[in-house]
């Protein structure tokens, strides 16, 4: 079973999503803040993180970064999923190695969910 | 073409349009410069001639004028900032108001899809939690647009303010009794005082109801558990004092003069909290004004803050 981390401080968001992706058959490990997802992308060592980037203690942008420069953790797929949609974030996140962006009120969870399982080859 | 030629040199008009007053207005400043440089000129020329014979009289003299002028032209740079920072505000304003509707509608909508989508099937028991973030999350978008229907009103000038003999401390306790439940979940011990026979005050009380339940709110947010925070109400010599004492986060310095301006959140605060419009202090600071008080606040990062307002009795 493939380990998709879910990086989101709100917490109504992380028990819709990680209710879908538990029942799209992933399993599904939770962080509701930058240095927690950080932590837990670097012990559980899973196979697609979703990113939010507004988030307390640390945002996505600097997660995004200590990603990439541990090699560790740089061969990751990173999907940011955020209400940000401005040219320059987006163009900043792209920038730092994140795989796809996706705003989130333009996406159901299904389309989500499917824009993973391609990241993921599946 | 003449008409657009006449709206061209209407400078009042032109700088009412961009609602700053006039001396914050270059078009204005501009027109003002003009006559001020021939003036200015006229006088250095009478100036030269009068006193030929003592030409270091004449150039002080000339001297003063081109610092005066320097100072003006200052001035008019300034104003183009002015104009510049409320044009970057106006953009800011819109990217950060489809930020803050944006969260609570993707909340809406992917809980809505949980529940209606036959891919995915949620036990009864859960359904109700769903349909809880619906309703809360539909709350949230009212109390923004609220917030935003107030601003705007502001804004342009439209702020009724319905003056009522009211008791202060009545509507304190009201919004305590009413934030006590909230602050006890994050063990922070809330209190009231204020001495017996207050004076009542002329004020609106439902705008004063916001005043004080965007204090109230904001203390108990930035404060983390086991700490206090307290409220007072006393009688000054021709006012009425309200202060709320908090142990939180603070004000960065580097903050602390741009709190009151619209959509301003504090670093820490952002990081403490990320949801926030960044609209309750702007709002609170135009309701005291508009009823004739004074709002303000002392703040140390890491240690605490106390917000106050006056009314006047």
């Amino acid at each position: 079973m493939k380990k998709i981390l879910f990086v989101e401080d709100e917490a109504a968001l992380q028990q819709a999503m990680g209710e879908a992706l538990t029942q799209s058959g992933y399993k599904v490990i939770r962080a509701t803040d930058g240095e927690q997802g950080l932590r837990l992308a670097k012990s559980e060592k899973p196979d697609l993180i979703l990113l939010d980037l507004i988030m307390p203690n640390k945002d996505g942008f600097e997660v995004l970064e200590s990603l990439k420069d541990d090699p560790k953790t740089s061969a990751i797929p990173v999907i940011v999923l955020t209400n940000l949609e401005g040219v320059k974030d987006i163009e900043k996140a792209l920038a730092a190695g994140a795989t796809n962006y996706l705003v989130k009120t333009h996406y159901k969870l299904s389309e989500v969910i499917e824009k993973a399982r391609k990241i993921l080859g599946e | 073409m003449a008409k657009n030629v006449h709206s061209q040199l209407n400078i009042f008009a032109q700088c009412q349009r961009y609602g700053v007053s006039l001396w914050q207005c270059p078009q204005f400043l501009f027109v003002i410069m003009g006559v001020l440089i021939i003036i200015t000129s006229l006088i250095s020329y009478l100036v030269g001639s009068h006193y030929i014979s003592q030409p270091e009289t004449v150039v002080m003299v000339v001297l003063a004028l081109a610092i005066f002028l320097f100072i003006l032209s200052f001035t008019i740079t300034r104003s183009f900032e002015k104009l510049a920072e409320a044009s970057r505000m106006k953009s800011e304003f819109i990217n950060i108001v489809s930020h803050q509707l944006r969260s609570p509608l993707t909340n809406i909508k992917w809980s809505f899809e949980i529940l209606s989508s036959e891919e995915f099937d949620v036990p009864e028991s859960k359904k109700e939690e769903y349909f809880l973030n619906v309703k809360e999350n539909i709350a949230r978008m009212v109390e923004l647009i609220d917030d935003l229907l107030i601003v705007s009103k502001i804004e342009q000038g439209q702020f009724p303010v319905r003056k009522e003999e009211i008791s202060l401390e009545e509507l304190a306790k009201e919004q305590i009794m009413r934030f006590k439940v909230f602050a006890e979940a994050s063990h922070i011990k809330l209190n009231l005082s204020y001495p017996s026979n207050l004076p009542k005050v002329m004020a609106d009380p439902s705008l004063l109801k916001l005043v004080i339940e965007n204090l109230v709110d904001n203390a108990i947010r930035y404060t983390p558990g086991n700490g206090e925070v307290s409220a007072t109400i006393e009688q000054k010599d021709h006012c009425l004092l309200f202060s709320i004492k908090d142990t939180g986060v603070g004000i960065p310095s580097k903050d602390q003069e741009y709190i009151f301006q619209k959509f301003f959140r504090a670093e820490n605060a952002m990081k403490k909290r990320t949801r926030g419009s960044g609209l309750g202090l702007y709002v609170c600071n135009s309701i005291i004004k508009q009823s004739g008080g004074e709002i303000g606040f002392k703040s140390e990062e890491n240690k605490g803050t106390t917000f106050y307002f006056t009314l006047p009795l």
